[in-house]
């Protein structure tokens, strides 16, 4: 049976996992000690455990999951590329790790140019004019880009600016961006996947604030139109917002700046390597063509002379975290940057030439949308023979037998049992066969023994989970669960 | 060829022909032949690992014998907390979107959950958010949507820092934020009062406030209920291991910055901000949550819950954008509590706590220091200088030590770790002294 207790249930009381310094204090060192009546009546439930348990326990925990050094990991529009070690080791130094954030910047000056510089590069790559680290993940890259926008717009005494248009392809975090700054949102319908400029052209007027893009897109597309889309939203004074979360297929081919985009985010821990760490930290870099510079958030890192200093313009659109990023997660970026180099150029060719291997390899079993060639990611529409009744999700479930993880699943939501699949250039030719071979396999057991996909999957630490018990009986926490299990 | 991209040049060879195009230019056809990048990007040149490690060793902050603190806390960190939050598994894993194979991170997150609202006394914590002032934006909007008045109180006086960040969440959001005056390092009585006469959604109380005093808001808590309003709490949760919980007073939604709990101070990120409410208002979090359920064997098991709150499903309608927590973030201070347990938590609370008032006590002994208010304070405190702070913490950079946060040209706010002993603080103390003398 898998290991499934929870670290409260290993406590015991009185024990210890940790010894700290002794100070040193007499009775009486101190006259007036914090008066005990602030305190609470009963100290929190933490586990007592001790450190080797704590130890066991946690490396018992790790098992249950799969990284991407377990295995492939080809999840649609999430960029799975490996995490390279020296990069980790690089942000543990302790003149980074233990640096106070508030110490006077005399001591810190290696770190802001660091941060300069990173960004610097970041500007060449994206062909922007400015960047700020400030963001802590995608989704905090699109709020803070479209504050910008927002701003850009009020500074200007442009108020009736109140709509962002959205492809209905677009991430959900399009639409819930905008919704947070009081944006009315545009769905606008796809047709081939793609957007199509004779649908938008209607919806363009001075209401418009902007339009969010994903270039090449959640279908894994290039919108050819985008030079005409960018053109005609400026012709009508909005602004081009592009979603960097697919910007790995451009390294080398094109420049989201040079397509007109006026602002845009990126993701470190996509295209630039760092790990996902089970779902963070991040970091969601915004960058902004030359006419929006002022407004980047405060506080800005700003050279002046051979010195680096930290500056609040007057436009800025506001202070949007504590300090200056997640600066651990931009060390990583930039140790990613400098040792990659010039092969960054090479990143988005082999990136695309391995899912355009995948695509061709599959689509006589699995049921392919559009049928022309894909950039780094492209979506089936489950298998071509359903009869048997194999859903995408019993697919991505069976995936997990084989020891890699399942690709993205219904998303994005415009295809049915859709099932996206993103290699990225980092798998071999012989991982990519591998992968083709399991799924030619699954596409065949759902012929031959359909119940050994629909129950997948058979292999994994758990079996299939129960989501809808989940949500009808929220279980949140240790002492809520042990209520429930005792009934 | 490069150790990260294992395409040879026979592979390529191969791959093409499957596809049935002769080259990778083949597939760009959508491409405008205007935007193809026509030269290398213009930026550093390539360093090996070698030259990586040489070059940033070499550019490395100064690592200074610290006494500040004022939203991001030095403490001791048990060792095991980096090797096993850097196991592969924990550390390159995605969001738990198979839960069948992301079990590790969903048993932690559950033990997260768990200990946070063991801390803050509330019944329901999410999986966790960007930092402590993005919780509290967090918060000021959920409470929001839940009171629909868009004016929202800030009673206590919160960190500059926080302060900015909610600033900037509630322009943008259409929130008027009303930041009341503080009086004597304390939430200003009569100035809430009056604010409260005009509809509001909440009121933001904090302990230890921004000068490090404590001051508890349960006085304040059925005034506010009766109006319809919310009582949102900020606290540093390592506070919270020996202060009444703001459950225990009252709060509807507890947030912060948890970088207490574990974290290296990292130049400011990344860092923990957890978000706690009622379950009266659990489909009105932002954030993951996590949930128990069971498995097709009937087995224990964990999954993401509750998402039709979410973005992914809800677009427009969620509750917030945000889809990431700080996982990992999130398993170290897990770590850290489960090794500091019960008792070493609160130990490391009361230690922080003595030196801190030695410190405090043995500064105004040298008659250069006075106590700046009269409130009680733990492992913070604000201190008001005879002379000008800036110099002061210039002539301490000269030796290695950085003075507790300036405030201004008179008041400093010291911050004492539990790591600090009687015979640091005395050198301490002697140093000021000293530094004090020759400027």
């Amino acid at each position: 049976m898998t290991y499934n207790r929870l670290i409260f249930e290993l406590s015991s009381p009185g024990r210890i996992g940790f010894e700290l310094t002794q100070q040193g204090f007499q009775d009486g060192d101190v006259s007036t000690p914090l008066d005990t009546s602030l305190f609470r009546d009963s100290p929190a439930d933490l586990p007592e455990v001790s450190e080797l348990e704590v130890v066991r326990h946690y490396t018992k925990v790790s098992q249950k999951n799969i990284g991407i050094e377990s295995g492939f990991y080809p999840l649609g529009s999430c960029t799975m590329k490996y995490n390279p070690k020296i990069n980790d080791e690089m942000a543990s130094l302790d003149g980074f790790r233990l640096i106070h954030p508030l110490q006077p910047l005399s001591t810190v000056q290696p770190l802001l140019k660091l941060y300069h510089e990173t960004a610097t590069m970041l500007n060449e790559i994206t062909g922007m004019a400015g960047t700020t680290l400030n963001t802590f993940a995608g989704a905090h890259g699109e709020l803070i880009g479209l504050m910008i926008m927002k701003h850009y717009h009020e500074l200007r005494g442009d108020h009736r600016r109140t709509k962002v248009i959205i492809p209905d392809s677009a991430h959900g975090t399009n639409p819930a961006s905008a919704m947070m700054l009081g944006y009315e949102t545009i769905t606008l319908p796809s047709k081939d996947g793609l957007v199509d400029i004779d649908t938008l052209l209607p919806f363009l007027d001075d209401t418009i604030a902007g339009i969010m893009l994903t270039n090449p897109n959640t279908m894994g597309l290039f919108e050819k139109d985008i030079l005409k889309i960018s053109k005609a939203v400026h012709d009508v004074g909005g602004l081009l917002y592009y979603d960097g979360a697919n910007l790995n297929p451009l390294l080398g081919i094109a420049r989201p700046g040079d397509m007109g985009f006026d602002i845009m985010h990126m993701n470190l821990h996509k295209t630039f390597s760092t790990p996902h760490g089970g779902g963070g930290p991040g970091s969601g870099p915004v960058s902004v063509a030359a006419h929006l510079v002022e407004y980047l958030p405060s506080p800005v890192v700003t050279k002046v002379g051979e010195d680096y200093t930290l500056s609040y313009p007057e436009h800025a659109c506001g202070q949007v975290g504590g300090f200056y990023g997640n600066f651990l997660v931009m060390i990583r970026a930039y140790s990613y940057i400098r040792t990659v180099a010039h092969d960054l150029m090479n990143v988005g060719p082999n990136a695309i030439l391995n899912a355009n291997y995948i695509k061709e390899s599959l689509k006589n079993d699995y049921k392919l949308v559009i049928q022309k060639p894909c950039m780094h990611e492209f979506v089936f529409s489950g298998l071509i023979d359903q009869s048997t009744g194999v859903k995408t999700l019993d697919i991505a479930k069976r995936t997990l037998d084989f020891g890699i993880h399942a690709p993205t699943i219904y998303f994005p939501l415009l295809v049915e049992q859709s099932i996206m699949i993103e290699p990225t250039e980092v798998e071999s030719k012989e991982t990519l066969d591998q992968f083709i071979a399991i799924f030619k396999q699954i596409a065949h057991e759902a012929k031959t023994q359909p119940d050994i996909v629909k129950t997948a999957p058979h292999s994994t630490p758990v079996g299939r989970l129960d989501e809808v018990f989940a949500a009808r009986f929220p279980t949140l926490h240790f002492k809520a669960l042990q209520k429930v299990e005792q009934k | 060829m490069f150790k990260y991209l294992p395409l040879t040049d026979t592979n390529r060879k191969d791959m093409l022909k499957v596809i049935n195009v002769s080259d990778v230019d083949d597939l760009l056809i959508d491409i405008p032949s205007s935007l193809r990048l026509k030269k290398p990007y213009a930026i550093l040149p390539r360093l090996s690992e070698h030259q990586l490690r040489k070059h940033l060793k070499a550019n490395q902050g100064t690592v200074l014998e610290s006494y500040r603190g004022f939203g991001a806390y030095e403490h001791e960190r048990p060792a095991i907390v980096d090797t096993l939050s850097s196991r592969q598994e924990f550390l390159t894993s995605y969001t738990p979107y198979q839960p069948e194979v992301a079990q590790g991170t969903l048993q932690y997150i559950f033990e997260w959950q768990s200990m946070i609202t063991e801390l803050t006394g509330m019944e329901v914590s999410n999986a966790s958010v960007y930092d402590g002032p993005t919780a509290l934006a967090e918060a000021m909007m959920m409470a929001v949507n839940i009171a629909t008045h868009r004016r929202v109180i800030v009673a206590s006086p919160l960190l500059p820092h926080v302060e900015k960040v909610i600033q900037t969440y509630a322009h943008y959001r259409n929130i008027t934020l009303d930041v009341l005056p503080s009086k004597a390092g304390l939430i200003d009585i009569n100035a809430l009062e009056k604010a409260m006469q005009e509809p509001f959604s909440a009121v933001i109380f904090c302990y230890p406030n921004r000068y490090g005093n404590i001051e508890y808001f349960d006085r304040f808590v059925a005034a506010i209920h009766q109006q319809k309003a919310l009582v949102i709490s900020y606290n540093d949760p390592f506070a919270l291991s020996r202060l009444k919980t703001p459950g225990s007073l009252g709060a509807d939604i507890v947030c912060g910055e948890a970088q207490s709990l574990g974290l290296p101070l990292s130049f400011g990120g990344p860092y923990l901000g957890y978000l706690a409410t009622k379950m009266d208002y659990v489909r009105k979090m932002p954030g993951r949550i996590c949930g128990y359920t069971k498995d097709s064997r009937g087995e224990r098991g964990f999954v993401l819950t509750l998402q039709a709150r979410e973005q992914h499903i809800r677009r427009e309608k969620a509750n917030s954008n945000i889809c990431s927590n700080q996982s990992l973030l999130a398993l170290q201070a897990t770590i850290y509590c489960a090794s500091m347990g019960k008792q070493g938590l609160v130990k490391a609370f009361d230690q922080a706590t003595q030196a801190t008032h030695y410190l405090a006590q043995e500064l105004v002994k040298t008659n250069l220091f006075t106590m700046a208010f009269q409130a009680p304070f733990a492992y913070e405190v604000t201190l008001t200088y005879v002379g000008d702070t800036e110099a002061l913490e210039n002539g301490l950079l000269q030796h290695g030590y950085l003075l507790g946060q300036r405030l201004d040209d008179q008041r400093v706010i010291f911050y004492c770790s539990e790591s600090k002993t009687k015979t640091d603080i005395d050198a301490f103390v002697s140093l000021i002294k000293e530094v004090h003398h020759d400027l």
